[in-house]
Order: structure tokens, then C-alpha cells, then sequence
């Protein structure tokens, strides 16, 4: 690196970019923040939604599945499952069955555990699912699989 | 014999230390969940895949949180030419961050995870059950408690010693740590703003302020090593971290391209973040320059090769792997697929776990009070430690890539209709996960030689 090119001119575009990207990226997120609402029908949100969503936590279902792209490879992408499975006439059906059948126990299979959940908590986390599937992902995942 | 220049930077060998065995923990979780990903019921419902993966991502996290600790308190007093501030307290925060590291795995481990929310009582402030945030939130607490103690301990050194650029990089780099773990508190009811800030944990940690405690690291290592003039290395340190900001920080978008946030983060996100590697490859071209323009020949061989090997590393899984999936129109097909997974692997190895394990082996033989280096038999068994779990990781990365693409071919390329279901496409991919598994097994040999490295003695005529 060239002579005049000093050590203070680096660190002051060490501290001065940082400072300046980082004000430039919390505007940006104020306005973002601003425009979600738009985007993630927040006023759909009902208190089965919030149950769901901390039943969602509480079991770590993330630590298997992800949720629109984000969390383990390990399971199917959960954040379009009420569509996939079914939907309005046939997803609540399809997902109590299916949180009541667990562990499958089919030999050599991947193994989801039972988490012994009421049919109010399997109904609260359905509403979460739902309310997730209508979120406006900018068209994510390409097709129904996830 | 007594090697260190202050006595106090004695302090870091129990983090080191602790660090490796927690390492050891997070490999042997890493190959129960590859055999998981192939052999569904391989422990029955004993230890649930989600469990296991809790394990191995949160000992990653908080052995590299151990590690870094370690090498601020060896190189922040020897920079700042003084003693710390106290050694007491850096102690004394040692048995209260392993405490409750220890106990929490042991609660992932020992009851189911809705147990443990109930009994850590998550639901007066729910912070649980999101990636890489699983832990109770009393331990979060914790965490916080440890950082801020750490954090004066080295603020209270560094002011009344030297200021020198390395030393502020490094702590500007862990006051970002610690303020940005505080989003781990904010988890709103509403999933778009949780998933949304999220990310000023995780992104703006590993691509942001990790990256100076990395840049860091590695120029103090580089100056001792290569005995080149600190004003060279440490300009190149600012433009290193500067890099890092000016494209990390708006790279962030990358993460919001489907997350309900508007479109021009897909413009953003993907030019910022294509720079990303910028920075990287600096890294690269500086570490090699330095090492050829040395004014000395450090005896201590394996230190200068995990330098080196850091830096290419830290430049191919971050760099090349994250430019990979990066650009927005790319990242639509292979979001969140096994491709994700190889690129977490390299880029954490190669940027975190090396460095950390690069400051080790410059430090220990002389926190050990062995001299400048160790005994050139432990050196061979160290570079064979280095060689194979290096190696071991390129094949990881090389067969979860190759997972990904065709999982990306079956699943996402084709129309609803045609694609082939989650299930049925990773059933398509157990040969890959199989050759993983054996990669993995290569990793792990390569760590049992690196450890044992550290108790090969020369023989004694
Ligand atoms: C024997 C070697 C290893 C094996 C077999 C292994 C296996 C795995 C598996 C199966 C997962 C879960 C993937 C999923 O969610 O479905 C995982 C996640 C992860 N592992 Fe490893 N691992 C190994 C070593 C390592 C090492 C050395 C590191 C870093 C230094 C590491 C860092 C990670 C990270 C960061 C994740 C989360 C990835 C993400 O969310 O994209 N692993 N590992
Ligand atoms: C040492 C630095 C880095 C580390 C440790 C790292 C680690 C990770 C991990 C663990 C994930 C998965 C997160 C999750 O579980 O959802 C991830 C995702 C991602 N990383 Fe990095 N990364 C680094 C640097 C980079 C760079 C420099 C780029 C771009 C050039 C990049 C691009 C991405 C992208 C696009 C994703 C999202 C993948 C998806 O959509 O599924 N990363 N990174
Ligand atoms: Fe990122």
C-alpha cells in the first residue's frame, strides 16, 4: 500500500464508514418497519396466533423444520404447510392427525418426537401456521414443496 | 521457564482450555445428527435431531465465545503494555460463564426442551426456541452479566495502557458483540419483525463485528510471527475492517429478500453482500505478503500455518461459498437448503474456529511456559491436527454442496406439480450424506491428533 496512504486515513474511514453504512442501514429499517404492516397482516394476529407462536417456540420445532427458509435442513419447510396439506377445508384435520401420530416409528425414518399437546394447543398452533402461510414473502418458496 | 511479558495474560489458559473440550462435545453431536440425517431412529427417541443440533450450534457458539475471551485477555495486556486490570474478576467470570454453559446443555439434554421454557419460566419474557437463541433466557442474562464484566475489565486495561489499533479494533469488535446479543431479547408475537431483527444477532455478528475480533487476531498473531512493522500490519488492519463494515452491514439484506420487507433489499442486499468477500480476500493477500516479507523466522511453525490457513479458509467458506447463494435471484432456489448448510460449515470453521485455534498455538506453549514455540514432535502431530480437520471440512462442504444442488434440481427447479416432495428428494440424497458422515469422521481423527499434540513431550536425553 502506498506511502501516503497513512494509518490515520484508514482508521478514519474504519470508523467514519461504519458509522456512516450503519445510520443509512437503521433508516432503512425504520422504513421497512414502516411498510410491514403492508406485508404481514399484522391485524390477523389473534391471540390463538400468539399461543401458536410460543407453542412453536416452547417445543423448538425449529431445531428440526424451517420456517420460511430459515432454521434446520432437516425436516419440510413448515411456513407453507397449511397450504400444502390442505388448507381451509382440510389442514386442521390433516394437523391433528398428524401431531397425534408422532413418533412414526418407521424403522430407519427420521423421527419426530410426540410433544403431547392438547387439541387446543394443536389448534392454536394451526392458526399460527396459517396466519404464516399468508404472509408476503416476495413469492419465497418457487413451488408448494418448500 | 516463565515466557509471558505480563503475568496476568496467564488467565487465558482455562478459556482455552474449556474451549477445546467443549469443541470435542460439538463434534460428537455433529456426527450423531449426520448418522440422524441417514439412519432416522439410530438412537430411537432418546436424543431428538433438534436436541442434538441445540447441542452442537450452542457449544460452537460458546466455545468461540471462550476462545475470543481468551485471546483478549492474552494479547489485550501485552498490547496495551500493561497488567489487567484484574485477573480476578477475569476468573472469576470464567467459572460463571462455564457454570451456566455446562447447565444449560445439560438442560437440553436432560428434559424436554417445553420443560425446561416452563421451569427457566420463558413465558414471563419468551426468548426461547429460536435458532442459535435457544438458551433459557435466565442464561441470556447470564451472557450479558459476563460481557459487561469482561468488557471493564479490558476497557479498564486498555485506558490505562497503550491504545495501539489492534486493541481498538479488538474491543470496538466485542462491544459490538455484546450489544448486538441484546436483539436476542426483543421476540415479538408478530413473526416478521422477530425474523427481521433476528438477523442484528446473527448476520451483523458473523459478518460484522466478528470480523474485527477476527482482523484483529490476526494481525497481533501476524506481527509476532513475521516480526514485520506493526505500522504496515496495522494499516491494513483498518482497511481489513473497514471492508468489512462498509459491505457487511447493508449486506444484512441478503437475509430479507422473502421476508416481508419491500423488494429493494433484493437490489441492496445483493450488491453489498457480493462485496462481502472483499474483505476476505484482503485477508488472503495480507497474510501471505506479511509471512513472505518476514524479518524473522518465528520457530513456531504450526502458528504461522493456522494463520495462513485461516485466512484462505475463512476466504473460500465465507467468500467463495457465501457469494454462492448470495445474489437474490440465486438465493430464491437455494435458501435454506443443504447449500445453506455447507456454506455455515466452512465459513464458521474456517473464519471462527480457526482463529481461535490459531491464537492457541501462538499462546499456549508460552501461557505453558514451554518457550516460544513447542517441541518440534508436537508441532508435526499439531499440523497433522491441522491438515486433517481442514481437509476433513473441505469434503464436508464439497458433499453438502452437492446435497444441495441436487436437492435444489428435484425439489425447487421444477414446477409444483413435478417437484419431488422434502421427504422423498432427501431420501434421493443419502449417498452424499453418507460421504459426509465419513468427511466428518476425518474431522474428528484430525481434532483427536490436534489435542493430543499438547501432551507430546520431547524426549528427554
Ligand atoms: C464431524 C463434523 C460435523 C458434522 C457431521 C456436522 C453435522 C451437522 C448437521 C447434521 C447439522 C444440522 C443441519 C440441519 O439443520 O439439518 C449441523 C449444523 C451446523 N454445524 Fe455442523 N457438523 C460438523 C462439524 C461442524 C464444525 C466443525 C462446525 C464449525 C466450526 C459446524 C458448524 C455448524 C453450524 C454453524 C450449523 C448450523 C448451520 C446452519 O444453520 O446453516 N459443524 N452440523
Ligand atoms: C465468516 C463469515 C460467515 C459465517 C460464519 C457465515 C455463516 C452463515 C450461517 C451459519 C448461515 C445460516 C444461517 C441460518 O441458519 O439461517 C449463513 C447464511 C447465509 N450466508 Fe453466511 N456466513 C459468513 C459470511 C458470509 C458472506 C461473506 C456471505 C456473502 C458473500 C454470506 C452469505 C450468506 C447467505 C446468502 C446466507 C443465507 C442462505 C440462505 O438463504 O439459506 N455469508 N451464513
Ligand atoms: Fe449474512
Amino acid at each position: 500500500m502506498s506511502e501516503s496512504f497513512t494509518k490515520g486515513m484508514a482508521r478514519n474511514i474504519y470508523y467514519g464508514g461504519a458509522v456512516f453504512f450503519f445510520l443509512i442501514f437503521l433508516g432503512l429499517t425504520f422504513h421497512t418497519t414502516k411498510e410491514m404492516p403492508k406485508r404481514d397482516h399484522r391485524h390477523n394476529i389473534t391471540e390463538a396466533v400468539e399461543r401458536g407462536k410460543a407453542l412453536w417456540e416452547e417445543n423448538n420445532c425449529i431445531g428440526c423444520h424451517t420456517l420460511i427458509g430459515e432454521g434446520a435442513y432437516f425436516a419440510p419447510e413448515l411456513g407453507n404447510v397449511y397450504i400444502r396439506r390442505g388448507g381451509e377445508a382440510g389442514f386442521k384435520a390433516f394437523f391433528n392427525g398428524w401431531m397425534k401420530a408422532q413418533p412414526l416409528n418407521i424403522p430407519g425414518r427420521r423421527q419426530m418426537p410426540q410433544f403431547h399437546l392438547t387439541d387446543q394447543e394443536i389448534d392454536d398452533l394451526a392458526e399460527f401456521l396459517k396466519w404464516t402461510s399468508e404472509l408476503n414473502t416476495n413469492n419465497w418458496p418457487p413451488n408448494i414443496e418448500g | 521457564m516463565n515466557t509471558l511479558k505480563y503475568q496476568s495474560q496467564a488467565v487465558a489458559k482455562p478459556y482455552f482450555v474449556f474451549a477445546m473440550i467443549l469443541f470435542v462435545g460439538q463434534i460428537l453431536f455433529g456426527l450423531l445428527m449426520g448418522l440422524q440425517y441417514v439412519v432416522g431412529d439410530i438412537v430411537g427417541t432418546l436424543i431428538p435431531f433438534n436436541v442434538a443440533r441445540m447441542v452442537h450450534t450452542n457449544l460452537l457458539i460458546v466455545w468461540l465465545l471462550f476462545g475470543f475471551m481468551g485471546a483478549a485477555y492474552y494479547l489485550v495486556p501485552e498490547e496495551a503494555e500493561t497488567e489487567l486490570y484484574s485477573p480476578k474478576l477475569a476468573i472469576a467470570l470464567f467459572w460463571i460463564f462455564a457454570a451456566a454453559g455446562v447447565a444449560t446443555i445439560l438442560g437440553y439434554l436432560l428434559v424436554p426442551y417445553a420443560t425446561l421454557a416452563e421451569y427457566t419460566l420463558n413465558n414471563l419474557w419468551p426468548t426461547m426456541g429460536r435458532e442459535f437463541l435457544e438458551q433459557p433466557t435466565i442464561t441470556k442474562i447470564g451472557i450479558v452479566v459476563v460481557a459487561l464484566g469482561f468488557l471493564f475489565n479490558l476497557g479498564m486495561t486498555i485506558l490505562k495502557g497503550r491504545k495501539t489499533a489492534i486493541n481498538m479494533v479488538l474491543i470496538t469488535g466485542l462491544i459490538g458483540l455484546a450489544v448486538f446479543f441484546l436483539f436476542a431479547f426483543y421476540n415479538p408475537s408478530n413473526l416478521a419483525l422477530d425474523k427481521y431483527f433476528w438477523w442484528f444477532v446473527v448476520h451483523l455478528w458473523v459478518e460484522g463485528v466478528w470480523e474485527l475480533i477476527m482482523g484483529a487476531i490476526l494481525a497481533y498473531v501476524l506481527i509476532k510471527v513475521t516480526g514485520v512493522d506493526r505500522e504496515v500490519i496495522e494499516k491494513w488492519l483498518y482497511v481489513i475492517v473497514a471492508m468489512a463494515l462498509i459491505t457487511g452491514i447493508l449486506g444484512t439484506g441478503h437475509h430479507f429478500y422473502w421476508l416481508m420487507t419491500p423488494e429493494y433489499w433484493q437490489w441492496i442486499g445483493s450488491i453489498f453482500s457480493a462485496m462481502e468477500p472483499l474483505p476476505f480476500f484482503a485477508m488472503v493477500l495480507y497474510a501471505f505478503n506479511m509471512v513472505n516479507r518476514r524479518r524473522r523466522e518465528h520457530p513456531n511453525k504450526a502458528a504461522t500455518l493456522w494463520a495462513l490457513g485461516t485466512a484462505v479458509m475463512a476466504f473460500l467458506g465465507a467468500g467463495v461459498w457465501g457469494f454462492l447463494h448470495t445474489l437474490s435471484f440465486v438465493n430464491y432456489y437455494t435458501h435454506g437448503s443443504q447449500i445453506t448448510a455447507a456454506h455455515g460449515h466452512m465459513a464458521f470453521y474456517g473464519a471462527y474456529a480457526m482463529i481461535v485455534m490459531t491464537i492457541i498455538s501462538y499462546a499456549m506453549p508460552k501461557i505453558r511456559g514451554i518457550g516460544e514455540a513447542n517441541c518440534n514432535k508436537a508441532q508435526v502431530w499439531e499440523m497433522w491436527g491441522f491438515w486433517l480437520m481442514t481437509v476433513g471440512m473441505v469434503f464436508i462442504t464439497l458433499f453438502l454442496t452437492g446435497a444441495g444442488v441436487l436437492q435444489v434440481w428435484l425439489q425447487r427447479l421444477p414446477e409444483g406439480g413435478e417437484a419431488l416432495s422434502f421427504m422423498a428428494t432427501q431420501e434421493k440424497l443419502a449417498i452424499f450424506y453418507w460421504l459426509r458422515e465419513g468427511a466428518g469422521v476425518v474431522f474428528f481423527l484430525g481434532l483427536v491428533a490436534y489435542l493430543y499434540s499438547f501432551f507430546v513431550k520431547e524426549k528427554t536425553a
